[in-house]
């Protein structure tokens, strides 16, 4: 039987999945050709969403973006046997966007059947918590620390040296949590992985849990994610079942919905909402390795870097540590975002300049103008001209150049951006979005809009921006947290590399 | 708590004043805690909403693909402001801080689904799956 792939991605679906999937089982049915339809995750070729593809025996062959109308016709022209339509892409191993990448992390996405453990088995899965089960507990934190991974969740953290302190403190109880917030814009490699390849953070997980001592993990998921809410929720209850889960195991997983607060994607109050509070920042120390969840230690980590143990562990610290460049080693799941001509996931070793991520790789933007300005890592990161595209993609570069990585999203903009509502953006954000317990932060931002306001309306410009310059030495000098320290971020790189949009001389060419 | 009050909102639309001292009791903790949690996260209500619910992505990257124009264009449709519900309770449009569909911008979600790349003619579906 002929072996169809839709993806079930919640981008896939958001532009049209389900209904391809419909009209290829209704094309089937009327042709009497039986076949065996598997919803995949997506392999993140955004632009050519819907891309199907075909099993043959040349390989998979995928064709995209599909839309219900062209079902008929790409049967005539022999679909399932990957015959010829203008939508026919080849194999997808062979676009140069896929071609380019290394998949580690995303190995499986977009390939396996994201709930078959069969699929998951013969694409390589277990093989990380084996490999953890022969180096035991202590071997396997040192293979974390040796592989040189850093939390994907924006601190960059060296992974082994967090797990480590769990490992060494002594308790009765003990927890892994998976932070699956990811409220950064143009981000959404936590979600591809949740609908495309759960698997892997179960096993992820698990090996943590191992490693530390701890018998209990907690996924928190955004509630913007219901889909793969759904997906992690049924992955779970079939692990369960096979027993990799559970009792037999010695490892529980649960999965928790946050509730629209992007500060909860900050790790304590993240916990203060596991624990049923309201969602506010706690003061370190202590370390959530120390004290965490109910107090006890507590292993904390991004959702890629957790789906990121299982390939270290399999393939050794040495295999992952040999990749990247300078302290970022291994490789980065980099989401090409917003007006972006090929907008995707693209997982590569550190060490792309961000002009190869958004001109060549990106291909430029989507509205076929100009790339004017690019953000980089969230609502906090830094907006970078194309003065600064020689900047390389790593965790050191960016904060060189008073940026950040954050979760690897990169948000392209045309020249019609006006930066000066970008930055007035930025500061309602923060003010939108603040935990209330810092005052620059919940009242500082509301009059730093306020301001901005009158930057843009033209209002005793130079004074105005000045107050707001003002203010960003004080978020950043006087919040608790990043959500108000990182504001002052996209607020002074928009001033500082697109003063022209604040009524300021447009820089020099050269002194860009 | 999250996961009763999620509960709670998924069975009558908001988390009702009534329920604040059944659920304090339940758990043990003051009024205050509970109503200090309920208003802490945008996603609960006080009131129900529309019958639909249409969530728009007003972040950065849907931003960059001109969704803020685009949104102005669905709100107008409805004559509607960003947390409002039609007269007859058909519809109600919120704000959403990225929906993680940010590389098929604008994006919006409709009664938990999510779409992408609105324009005009998702603009019409829209309108024909809520029925004005
Ligand atoms: C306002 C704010 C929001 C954050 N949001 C997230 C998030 O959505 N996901 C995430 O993994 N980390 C987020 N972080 C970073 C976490 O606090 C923490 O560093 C991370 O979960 C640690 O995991 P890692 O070491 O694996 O990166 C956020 C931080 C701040 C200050
Ligand atoms: S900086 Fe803002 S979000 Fe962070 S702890 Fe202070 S008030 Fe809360
Ligand atoms: S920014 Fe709109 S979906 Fe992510």
């Amino acid at each position: 039987m002929t072996k169809i792939f839709v993806p079930c991605d919640a981008a896939a679906r958001a532009v049209g999945a389900d209904r391809v999937a419909l009209a290829i089982q209704q094309e089937a049915a009327r042709r009497g050709v039986t076949l065996d339809l598997v919803r995949n995750g997506s392999r993140g070729l955004f632009w050519l969403e819907p891309m199907i593809e075909v099993e043959t025996p040349a390989g998979r062959i995928a064709y995209g973006p599909v839309t219900p109308s062209d079902v008929s016709a790409l049967f005539d022209g022999g679909l399932l046997d990957g015959g010829v339509h203008a939508l026919r892409i080849g194999r997808p191993e062979d676009v140069p966007f896929l071609k380019r990448q290394t998949r580690l992390t995303f190995a499986r996405c977009g390939i396996v059947d994201p709930l078959s453990l069969n699929d998951y088995r013969a694409h390589g899965g277990y093989r990380g918590l084996a490999r953890a089960r022969e180096l035991g507990p202590v071997g396997t934190v040192q293979e974390m620390t040796a592989s040189g991974l850093r939390g994907r969740g924006g601190a960059g953290f060296p992974t082994g040296i967090k797990w480590k302190t769990v490992a060494d403190t002594s308790a009765d109880r003990k927890y892994i949590v998976c932070n699956g917030d990811e409220g950064d814009s143009g981000t959404y490699a936590d979600r591809m992985l949740l609908e495309g390849d759960p698997f892997v953070l179960i096993e992820g997980m698990t090996i943590a849990g191992y490693a530390v001592g701890a018998t209990k993990g907690y996924i928190y998921v955004r509630s913007e994610y219901p889909d793969a809410i759904r997906t992690m929720e049924r992955a779970i209850v079939l692990a369960e079942a096979a027993g990799l889960l559970g009792a037999e195991a010695g490892f529980d997983l649960e999965v928790r919905v946050g509730a629209g607060a992007y500060v909860c994607g900050e790790e304590t109050s993240l916990l203060e909402s596991l624990e049923g509070k309201r969602g506010q920042v706690r003061a370190k120390p202590p370390l959530p390795a120390h004290k965490g969840l109910f107090g006890k230690p507590t292993v904390i980590n991004n959702l890629v870097t957790l789906a990121t143990v299982p390939a270290v562990m399999a393939d050794g610290a040495k295999a992952y540590a040999d990749l990247g460049m300078g302290r970022s080693r291994g490789t980065m799941p980099i989401q090409i975002a917003g007006n972006s001509k090929h907008g995707g996931l693209f997982e590569a070793a550190f060490g792309l300049t961000l002009g190869e991520i958004v001109d060549d790789i990106g291909g430029g933007t989507a509205s076929g103008r100009p790339v004017r300005a690019v953000q980089v890592g969230g609502p906090l990161g830094a907006y970078f001209s194309r003065a600064l595209f020689d900047t390389p993609f790593d965790y050191e570069s960016f904060a060189a150049r008073d940026g950040l990585i954050g979760h690897g999203g990169v948000v392209v903009f045309d020249d019609t951006v006006d930066m000066a509502r970008q930055a007035r953006f930025a500061l309602e954000f923060c003010a939108i979005e603040s935990c209330g317990k810092c005052t620059p932060c919940r009242i500082g931002s509301v009059r730093g809009t306020e301001t901005m306001d009158k930057v843009i309306a033209g209002d005793r410009r130079e004074a105005n921006l000045a107050l707001v310059e003002d203010l960003c030495q004080t978020l950043k000098f006087g919040s608790l947290c990043a959500l108000g320290g990182f504001t002052p971020y996209p607020v002074m790189s928009a001033i500082r590399h697109f003063p022209e949009d604040f009524g300021r001389p447009r820089l020099a060419a050269a002194a860009e | 708590m999250l996961p009763i009050l999620h509960d709670f909102q998924a069975t009558f639309g908001c988390i009702p004043a009534p329920a604040v001292p059944f659920i304090a009791e339940a758990l043990n903790l003051t009024r205050a805690e509970v109503h200090g949690v309920v208003t802490f996260y945008h996603d609960f209500r006080e009131k129900p909403a529309g019958r639909h619910v249409l969530k728009i992505c007003r972040a950065e990257a849907c931003q960059s693909m001109n969704g803020e124009a685009v949104a102005r264009q669905v709100l107008d449709r409805f004559g509607l402001d960003w947390g409002g519900t039609t007269p007859d309770g058909r519809l109600t449009i919120e704000a959403i801080y990225c929906l993680g569909l940010c590389s098929c911008g604008p994006s919006a979600m409709l009664d938990g689904q999510p779409i992408g790349r609105v324009g005009a003619s998702t603009i019409d579906d829209i309108s024909r799956e809520v029925g004005r």
